[in-house]
């Protein structure tokens, strides 16, 4: 009940409706908890409403992170 | 996100966290807060890998729907049963909890009413405008994760003056209870992995006291594998140093201030009160209620259920189910002797073997733990 998966945010509305692509299809969520929220931000989604921005800049810096983990690993 | 699941990465992390644990000179136990944890750490088969490494999880109270108590339930289930022409809106998992009345799903709706399962509060709030004839009634469970959308949903049923709309509310606040395990002093706690989603909402300062006053070190952590052993990695690390802190691992999703907005919203519709969790009891300040300027959504009110939920303990509790017990950490699922006996996902005797994130039902699905190395 309490899943929360991350999304991409498609398009907003003027209601704080809009549109997310999630593993490739479009699902329907409430965004008026992200009002800062832009179309193409990431977004974490729970019960229909997004509660949280990804931030890319901390996203990529995870990615580095684990990316570099497994290059020592393969030397 | 594939590379938090890389196999190698993965070996790896376990083999750092192993040699920190060697350094401690003990096993330290760690507790996942959060349910959508467990079943990170089960499917993945992180729990015993971890227990190869040194560290023992043990699963905490995070699933809504095992610690609303029997009486809440029933408290629903006596709504549709009982009342004609209403419709009662409930999340899936919510459904299917036994009680001493049975299910919500195998309740025998009064004429005229049903249950609709619905993903977002939203879907209660449009069913409710679609039949202004009809008295939709909305089982709102979860913890900060899920309260601020039901907040939004109350205030817009208010604005548009839907008079056909309430929430049974059954709404919880996570630090009150981990200050009340802590508290009960029933089990030694060395670290906790704080829950990523409920954080998003909270943010980090609500955890501090238990660095503070407690001196237990801690880390908020994401989803993927790789992000709950940085996550273990992180208690480790403060564990070694002697420090205690709530450390963020989980940067990329959440911020340390978590969402202001939202928790403006939650704390404009309701207000704390000391409500009775399944197996830990009255704690202060942990459930919220409505506030006077909403108590007219208060389905509790509006369908005099508030009586009978406000002053029960594990009364309402099936016979021999151990629920409560795994919610606190004590046992786990296989200490309980109805576990995978009696009690099993087809046959359900408690929550725990219900909610996708029940400790039993993960434990169930995902095999046994093998024991910490001493």
């Amino acid at each position: 009940m309490c899943l929360a998966v991350p999304a991409k945010i498609v398009r907003l509305e003027e209601s704080g409706q809009g549109t997310a692509s999630y593993m490739g299809s479009e699902v329907r969520a409430n965004f008026s908890l992200v009002p800062r929220a832009r179309p193409g931000d990431w977004v974490i989604i729970h019960a229909g409403f997004a509660i949280s921005i990804v931030d890319a800049r901390e996203a990529r810096e995870t990615l580095r992170l684990f990316k570099e983990m497994a290059a020592t690993d393969r030397r | 996100m594939k590379e938090l699941r890389d196999p190698a990465v993965l070996r790896r992390l376990l083999d750092e966290i192993g040699a920190k644990a060697g350094l401690l000179g003990r096993t330290p136990r760690l507790m996942e807060v959060c349910g959508t944890h467990t079943m990170t750490l089960f499917k993945h088969g992180l729990t015993p890998m971890l227990a190869e490494a040194g560290v023992e999880m043990v699963s905490g109270p995070g699933c809504p729907v095992c610690i609303t108590p029997n009486a809440v339930h029933e408290a629903a289930i006596a709504a549709v049963t009982r009342t004609e022409g209403l419709t009662l809106a409930a999340f899936g998992d919510m459904t299917r909890v036994p009680t001493r009345k049975g299910s919500l799903q195998a309740a025998v709706p009064a004429a005229g009413s049903r249950l609709r399962i619905v993903y977002s509060p939203e879907e209660a709030l449009d069913e409710a405008r679609r039949e202004p004839g009809r008295q939709v009634v909305f089982f709102g469970a979860g913890f900060e994760t899920t309260i601020p959308g039901i907040a939004y949903t109350a205030k817009r049923a208010a604005a548009e003056g839907l008079r056909n709309f309430s929430i049974l509310p059954a709404l919880w606040l996570i630090p009150p209870a981990l200050r009340a395990i802590l508290d009960a002093g029933e089990i030694a706690v060395d670290g906790f992995i704080y829950p990523g989603h409920v954080s998003a909402v909270i943010g980090a300062a609500p955890y501090e006291f238990v660095a503070r006053d407690y001196g237990i070190p801690g880390a908020i952590a994401g989803f993927e594998p790789g992000d709950m052993l940085l996550g273990v990695r992180s208690v480790l690390d403060q564990a070694l140093a002697g420090r205690a802190e709530v450390a963020l691992e989980y940067g990329r999703a959440i911020g340390r201030e978590g969402n202001a907005v939202a928790r403006a919203l939650m704390d404009e519709v309701f207000e704390p009160f000391d409500a009775v969790w399944r197996g830990l009891g009255k704690i202060p300040g942990s459930g919220l209620r409505f506030r006077a300027e909403y108590a007219g959504l208060d389905a509790g009110r509006r369908w005099g259920m508030a009586a009978e939920t406000a002053e029960m303990a594990d009364a309402s509790d099936l016979a021999g189910c151990r629920c409560g017990e795994v919610l606190r950490g004590v046992i786990r699922p296989a200490g309980c002797p109805l576990f995978s006996k009696r009690c099993r996902p087809d046959s359900p005797l408690g929550p725990c073997m219900v909610s996708f994130e029940g400790a039993c039902l993960i434990h169930f699905k995902y095999g046994p733990v093998r024991r910490a190395r001493s």
